[in-house]
């Protein structure tokens, strides 16, 4: 098939930009990451729009968008408990409690986002 | 456009729709929306390299909105055709500068048509929420676009158009 892999110029020059766009990819993350500390509220976002706020200081499960999502907040983490979505990737998600994390459900274009201390404080209408 | 030209297309086309196809049959194994290994852009690639720009271009898009239409939704199309129109410009753009193979056209396409689908979405759903999946989906894509482009080249290499 092909002679030599690290003889051609433009393997090498393709080995050159998979490492960039990997170290570019990981330092954003890292980033991302370690800027993160403790949320204490989680906001959901329908449609693009911010609609609520939870503390994630109080245990309580409560119903988003009219019902097409189920959220449970419990020990200080969040999670999608049930969906009523056909690929069901909010409720694999998992918990998250970090600023920053977030479960997002596309389908129903509903998001849950970990707020830190310093952000806003969304005014409910 | 000769007849040939056209059937050529529109066999290539259908082959993009068909690896589309299967490829939404595998399950989402992992949580973050949007992770597939873009199987037809091996399609894409091989129109790139051996029929030229026009007929790449072509076979993305008109792949994107036949596959939306029958396996898709409004939503999808729209994810879609960001990601495609992001992935088109950058691969013909490195194509052009000829520093790199197939492999390194497809893995800058890979990673930008997961770009584009997730610039799409945080702007429909404007949550800032969505950069938190950058990372994951851009190192699947990385992987993924390795895979096209090796598969592409032996195409390119091995079938005669």
């Amino acid at each position: 098939m092909q002679k030599k892999i690290f003889g051609d110029k433009k393997h090498v020059a393709d080995i050159a930009l998979i490492a960039l766009l990997v170290i570019v990819v990981l330092s954003v993350f890292a980033f991302t990451w370690f800027s993160a500390e403790q949320g204490a509220r989680v906001r959901v976002n329908v449609e693009g729009e911010p609609v609520r706020e939870y503390s994630l200081d109080v245990d309580g499960e409560y119903s988003l968008n009219g019902g097409t999502n189920i959220l449970v907040i419990e020990n200080g983490e969040a999670y999608i408990k049930e969906a009523n979505c056909p690929r069901q990737l909010c409720v694999k998600q998992g918990k998250i409690s970090r600023s920053g994390e977030s479960i997002v459900c596309l389908e129903n274009r509903v998001s849950v986002t970990v707020v830190g201390p310093q952000d806003d404080i969304l005014e409910v209408k | 456009m000769d007849v040939k030209k056209m059937t050529r297309l529109a066999l290539i086309i259908s082959v993009a729709m068909i690896l589309s196809y299967v490829e939404s049959l595998i399950p989402a194994f992992v949580a973050i929306p949007g992770i597939k290994i873009g199987l037809s852009n091996i399609a894409t690639v091989f129109a790139l390299y051996t029929l030229g720009v026009p007929s790449a271009i072509a076979v993305s898009l008109i792949r994107v909105f036949l596959s939306s239409l029958l396996f898709g939704t409004a939503a999808s199309l729209i994810y879609s055709l960001a990601g495609a129109v992001c992935a088109l410009g950058v691969m013909i753009l490195f194509k052009k500068i000829g520093a790199f193979s197939e492999i390194g056209v497809s893995v800058i396409g890979a990673v930008m048509h997961n770009v584009g689908q997730v610039a799409a979405a945080a702007a429909l759903m404007r949550a800032s929420a969505i950069y938190y999946y950058i990372a994951p989906l851009l190192l699947a894509g990385i992987l993924a676009g390795i895979a096209v482009g090796v598969a592409s080249g032996i195409l390119i290499k091995r079938l005669h158009v």
